[in-house]
């Protein structure tokens, strides 16, 4: 590793559009991502992130746009020469070859000539051996900082998934990259390992202070280890902001869905000119404008509170099914108006036959009937 | 392990055995019984002559010669069905549109039957008819036989084997370039491998040496069981010089009806596939298998 790593470099994506025949898969995708930042792109299979990561790499140019990788334009560079490294889902190593040629393949086509690559032909130069030294120097020290030092002569087949993923980063790490590239890294690895290596990847983008873009369909990835989240859909980004950013002020219905696990609760609501909000019973009402008409509630699950059965101003629901996750209880329930609510609360007592739930207004999220947030102060009228 | 286990595994494996034992090692075991007899096709006395036959071939010019000349086809052949497979392979598979085009055409050779399509090399290589002499004439080398000239004729049929051959193998490679993961031509493309040499030699011929190997072997047991040209187009002359092992061992036994002198050739012929069979794997397979 050379120990004076070069800084960081930004990554400014402007109007990207990406289409395959008919399909747009890119559709006017803005982004500016900060030097030695970690940003994920996240959202459901097919929404194009991976097609994203793809076009910064170089491997499926845009059809409109520019890409800008620290203060280069890199549209017509070849992946080779925009000085980025990926992290493949499958890893991506060179089965033929032990883990210290892996590692040192980049290096090797930088610093060696066409002819010293080359079988037999290689023999005949007089300074290979000494950049091979070099450069397996600048391997062991990436291997000895990703704990691998001992594996160095190991082909990837010996290897266990996590370890196979060491090594691919150390393949990405030794070059010095201007950006970090990872498509899935983690979707490989069997649970326990995932939670892990979530753990050492967020050390390792602190310790190298470099800039991360990483692709994943798992919020809880996004959420764990990003600095900023872009969720997508459809082509666009339908949000970029922190990860709590995404979660305490979710823009849109699509947003408020995918973040979170167990996943929000929407409750149909009519608006009315009055600026009052009826939902299962309850009236809210909104301080502030508000068009009349269908609106939806997002009620995360903590949000929801136990209370005794038939309170004033609170939800009467029936339980479905409790799951007790040793701290907390999930409470399954059904409102008299049919939908599915799903209540965290902490297990500190046993759960009770019948109870109501009881809402914050200060928790609650409006969206209106296009599905985008409205920005509203609510409140709650208890009925006498 | 115990009794019922065994005997269930004994069972599974029974039919297998049965098959293996009445296609190939009953056959084999009667080879190897008729090699040492002078049986001929249709005596109905036998007599032992323990190795003699073995012994008379090391003494046979006819079988020598089919020896060196086999040996020599086989050299002729096998390169350019494996390289030549693959290179166009290569070339096929990088076609988008076109793609199944080409695969058609290198492969009609295999789909046709030898027998029939030497007979159109026959009226190809015609010293007065053919095109391919008329190319020659043009090329003021008028009067060459390519099938009736000692020196050419083995070659000219190495020519119509590959021919036949090279398909065959292109379509195996293009089933291993097919097996070859995107990612890995796209890590290599980051590495800064992704020009064509280095492509070729970090990631395309690594990745193919199992099919490579496949191809070798293949190709060199059917180069060496050499016969249908042969048979139709020189009938191992002129002179000889493209009697092969199998053309040879076809006359002894069907022709002469000397059936144990030609079981012994098939022994001597067998031998020698095995061998090299066991060679190479032996070899290449270290080579080529990462896990």
């Amino acid at each position: 590793m050379p120990t004076n790593r070069r800084p960081p470099a930004g990554i400014t994506l402007r109007g990207i559009v990406k289409r395959y025949g008919p399909a747009t898969v890119l559709d006017g995708i803005d982004l500016d991502i900060a030097p030695g930042e970690f940003l994920t792109l996240v959202g459901p299979s097919g929404c194009g992130k991976s097609t994203l990561l793809r076009t910064i790499a170089g491997f499926e140019p845009q059809d409109e746009g520019q890409v800008r990788i620290g203060d280069r334009v890199v549209d017509r560079l070849p992946p080779a020469e925009r000085d980025v490294a990926m992290v493949f889902q499958s890893y991506a190593l060179y089965p033929h070859m032990t883990v210290a040629g892996n590692i040192a393949t980049p290096l090797e086509m930088r610093r060696l000539s066409l002819a010293e690559r080359l079988p037999l032909l290689r023999l005949a130069s007089p300074r290979r051996p000494r950049i091979r030294r070099e450069i397996m120097a600048e391997v062991e020290a990436v291997a000895r900082q990703l704990d691998i030092l001992p594996l160095l002569a190991r082909k990837p087949a010996q290897l266990s998934g996590g370890q196979r993923q060491r090594v691919a980063l150390g393949r990405a790490m030794v070059r010095d990259p201007a950006a970090f590239l990872m498509d899935e890294p983690l979707s490989n690895l069997d649970a326990r390992l995932r939670v892990q290596m979530r753990t050492e990847l967020a050390e390792l983008h602190k310790r190298l202070g470099a800039t991360f873009v990483y692709v994943t369909h798992d919020q809880v990835e996004a959420m764990t280890m990003s600095d900023r989240v872009a969720l997508m859909e459809a082509g666009r980004i339908l949000q970029l902001g922190t990860p709590a950013a995404l979660y305490d002020t979710p823009a849109s219905i699509s947003v408020a869905r995918f973040i979170g696990s167990p996943p929000i609760n929407l409750l149909p609501a009519e608006a009315r000119a009055d600026g009052a909000i009826m939902t299962e019973g309850l009236r809210l009402h909104a301080h502030g404008a508000l068009p009349a008409g269908r609106v939806t509630l997002g009620l995360r699950p903590e949000a929801l509170e136990l209370a005794p059965p038939e309170t004033p101003g609170t939800l009467p629901v029936s339980l479905r099914r409790a799951e007790n996750l040793g701290a907390e209880w999930l409470l399954h329930a059904v409102t008299p108006g049919g939908t599915d609510l799903v209540a965290r609360v902490p297990a500190t007592a046993p759960v009770p036959e019948r109870f109501s739930l009881a809402i914050d207004p200060a928790r609650l999220h409006l969206f209106g009937a296009d599905g985008q947030r409205l920005v509203t102060r609510l409140g709650l009228r208890v009925p006498a | 392990m115990n009794r019922a286990k065994a005997l269930a595994g004994a069972a599974f494996a029974a039919p297998a055995f049965a098959l293996m034992l009445a296609l190939l090692i009953g056959p084999l075991l009667v080879l190897l019984a008729l090699s040492v007899t002078d049986y001929r096709l249709g005596a109905m006395a036998v007599k032992l002559v323990g190795l003699g036959h073995y012994a008379a071939l090391f003494q046979d010019e006819v079988f020598q010669r089919a020896l060196r000349n086999t040996f020599l086809y086989v050299a002729l052949v096998l390169p350019g069905a494996v390289f030549g497979g693959l290179g166009i392979a290569l070339l096929v598979h990088a076609r988008v549109r076109t793609r199944s085009f080409y695969e058609v055409i290198y492969f009609l050779p295999v789909t046709s039957t030898l027998v029939a399509m030497a007979t159109v090399w026959q009226f190809m290589l015609h010293p007065s008819l053919g095109p391919v002499s008329a190319v020659f004439a043009a090329l003021g080398m008028a009067g060459v036989d390519l099938l009736n000239d000692p020196s050419l004729a083995l070659g000219t049929l190495a020519m119509i084997g590959l021919w036949q051959q090279v398909g065959f193998n292109m379509v195996l490679f293009l089933a291993g370039l097919s097996a070859i993961p995107r990612d890995l031509y796209e890590a290599a493309a980051l590495d800064g491998a992704g020009g064509g040499i280095d492509r070729f030699l970090r990631v395309t011929w690594p990745l193919l040496g199992p099919t490579t190997m496949f191809v070798t072997i293949t190709s060199t047991i059917a180069a060496f069981k050499v016969f249908d040209t042969v048979a139709v187009l020189t009938k191992g002359g002129p002179l000889g010089s493209t009697e092969t092992l199998l053309y040879v061992l076809y006359l002894e036994g069907f022709q002469y009806f000397r059936t144990g002198y030609a079981a012994a050739m098939t022994i001597v012929l067998l031998a020698f596939l095995i061998i090299l069979s066991l060679l190479q794997a032996r070899v290449i397979d270290r080579r080529v298998h990462y896990a």
